[in-house]
């Protein structure tokens, strides 16, 4: 009930503050615009810049989405990956490199914000791309980004490491049924067993062959995109699998499959609960429908916030560093910095290590659960 | 506004916390009066916590927003 | 007014395009996987649990097959054992009877041997006894002739014949 409660809190507030967000963005995007990015591990201080960027904004921008891939700033120099921009505005497609925006302050009628690290409109410097804001805007900043985001690029990196990694893994099942398991194929076996036995067959039982794949799926893919959030140079640290339209869309494959497969008693619970009075009914079918929803939002915001939680604490650590240093004025308090946090951040890295395996467990587990319940027969009866 | 916004995911991961506690109590008590029955606990236990983890991890999402 | 550069609704929001892109390759993913990942890791998972189950059953036989096989080889070493104390004692026993008939054939042979010896001493002496009392009729018979013929001529001479001839006796 409780959790209904927040969700609708969270709806209505989401709502309420999209409007001066964007707003306020907008104007602070402008000043900044000509600035250049922050790097979070650069030492490059912005003294020029009347807006000096805090901690906060460079782990805020870093746990978001962006369209330009960041590696590293060396002197000044910005090294950047220049993933392809694909906007859709009017009907009109505009498709460049966001290196683009190096030289070139305006593409298309885009341009990047250097703070965000994100591609917005050129004209009035905000972007109304999100499913919040996109159907209520009439301006030029209504555009919907297919670019190849630092998030998408994770997942397409994530997807093509789990396709190798599984054709190794299926050739050497092919090779020799009778062989034991050596080399990759023992790293995945026992996970994929595990997955399969203890988190699949167990709540499904009968059923596990039908939704196996579907959770087997969601889980290597959640990992592997977790995992490479991990890696804190170049090609992870991406927060993909802390970003919310991942997570949403995983939720809602799973709301789907529950759905779309529910047999005749979860409808029956759900509009028509067994042993219950009439009147009852009244509070309890609502409160029934509700929950329906609720489990996969709840599924999206558990993964959503682990993640993102994560990424968050190891790079407020490392900002230690910077904030104790004063951006690079004072070795000694650097020093000071670097040994509280190091120390820490090693810590929380293996702990975020244990936390990618566990979420992706309890997000399969979840969804078993879910599916078990929708599709169960029913035996107490 | 912000500091009210994170005094908040503050006090829903002080419930959190108390929540995954007992459970992790009761989990530990179990385990030691039937340790063969661990496994069993230990996925109630995992499910027991993210369930409890949701709320606060909806108190810290609501400070995101207060943020602004 | 805002403390930071930074947009909170891009945290919370879902963004259009990611939205688009998380879909197609998840789903990409999952068809995919399903097909040419999950399936034939699962059937060959399987093949190979069952093919250790089938060999596990088969040991399990084989150790049935063993079990056998040794308490029919321990009956046999029990029957052939049986078999040669059986034989022994026969022998034993065909032993002791040989060895007990030859005694009663070698006494009774000494029994009939002395029997023999004793009845042709018998006979011997019997024998003895007929032919000298024949010879001493004989012997008398002819000294009672040479002394009626000597009686004939002369007394003196028949006391001399018999007194010779009585001394012929007696020196047999």
């Amino acid at each position: 009930m409780r959790q209904i409660v927040l969700v609708f809190l969270l709806f209505i507030s989401a709502n309420t503050f999209a409007q001066d967000t964007t707003v306020v963005n907008h104007a602070s995007s402008h000043e900044v615009a000509v600035e250049k990015l922050d790097n979070i591990y650069g030492e490059v201080s912005h003294t020029e810049s009347a807006e000096e960027e805090s901690p906060v904004d460079v782990i805020m921008n870093h746990v978001a989405d962006a369209n330009i891939y960041h590696i590293a700033t060396i002197n000044g120099k910005h090294i950047t990956f220049g993933l392809p921009c694909i906007l859709w505005r009017n009907n009109k497609l505009s498709v460049f490199s966001s290196s683009r925006f190096h030289h070139e302050e305006v593409v298309d009628g885009f341009t990047l914000d250097h703070h965000t690290g994100k591609v917005v409109d050129a004209a009035t410097g905000k972007r109304s791309s999100d499913l919040l804001s996109y159907f209520g805007a009439t301006d030029s900043s209504k555009f919907i980004d297919f670019s190849i985001t630092k998030n998408v690029f994770t997942m397409l990196l994530g997807v093509l490491l789990l396709t190798i990694a599984f054709s190794m893994v299926v050739r050497s099942y092919k090779r020799g049924a009778n062989v034991a398991p050596k080399g990759f194929q023992a790293l995945f076996e026992p996970i994929f067993l595990y997955i399969y036995e203890d988190v699949i067959k167990q709540n499904l039982g009968k059923k596990a062959d039908k939704y196996a794949p579907y959770l087997l799926s969601l889980f290597f893919f959640i990992l592997i995109i977790n995992l490479i959030g991990l890696i804190p140079f170049f090609p992870g640290g991406a927060n993909a699998s802390g970003n919310i339209s991942f997570t949403a869309v995983l939720a809602i494959c799973t709301f789907l499959v529950i759905t779309l497969n529910g047999n005749k008693h979860y409808w029956h619970h759900i509009f028509a609960m067994p042993g219950v009075p009439k009147w009852v009914l009244i509070i309890l079918t609502p409160v029934e429908i509700a929950g329906m929803f609720v489990k996969p939002f709840a599924l999206a915001m558990r993964l959503f916030g682990n993640i993102t939680s994560g990424h968050v604490v190891i790079l407020s650590l490392v900002s230690l560093i910077f904030i104790l240093g004063k951006n690079g004025e004072s070795l000694g308090g650097a020093f000071a910095g670097s040994a509280m946090a190091v120390p820490f951040v090693l810590f929380m890295s293996a702990l975020e290590l244990l936390v990618a395996f566990l979420q992706a467990y309890i997000f399969t587990l979840l969804s078993a659960i879910f599916i078990s319940s929708a599709v169960a027969e029913d035996e107490h009866h | 506004m912000t500091g009210l916004a994170a005094i908040g995911a503050g006090l829903a991961a002080i419930g959190a916390g108390l929540g995954i506690g007992l459970i992790g109590n009761k989990a530990m008590e179990g385990i030691a009066r039937q340790p063969e029955a661990l496994d069993g606990i230990r996925g109630t236990f995992i499910l027991g916590a993210a369930l409890v983890e949701g709320a606060a991890l909806i108190g810290m999402i609501l400070s995101f927003l207060m943020n602004s | 007014m805002n403390l930071y550069l930074f947009d909170p609704m891009s945290l919370i929001a879902p963004d259009l395009g990611l939205v688009f892109w998380t879909t197609l390759i998840f789903v990409l993913f999952w068809t995919l996987a399903s097909k040419f990942a999950f399936k034939p890791i699962g059937e060959a998972i399987k093949k190979r649990s069952d093919s250790i189950a089938d060999a596990l059953s088969a040991a399990e036989k084989a150790k049935d097959e063993i079990k056998l096989l040794q308490n029919d080889n321990e009956n046999l070493l029990k029957q052939a054992r049986e078999e040669r104390a059986a034989m022994l004692k026969d022998a034993k026993e065909a032993k002791e009877a040989i060895i007990a008939e030859a005694q009663a054939k070698a006494a009774k042979m000494k029994d009939e041997a002395i029997g023999e010896i004793e009845k042709q001493k018998v006979t011997a002496i019997a024998d003895v006894r007929s032919k000298l009392s024949q010879e001493v009729s004989k012997m008398a018979l002819e000294i009672a002739e040479k002394v009626l013929e000597k009686e004939l001529d002369s007394t003196k001479d028949h006391q001399n014949l018999v007194n010779s001839l009585v001394d012929k006796f007696k020196l047999n």
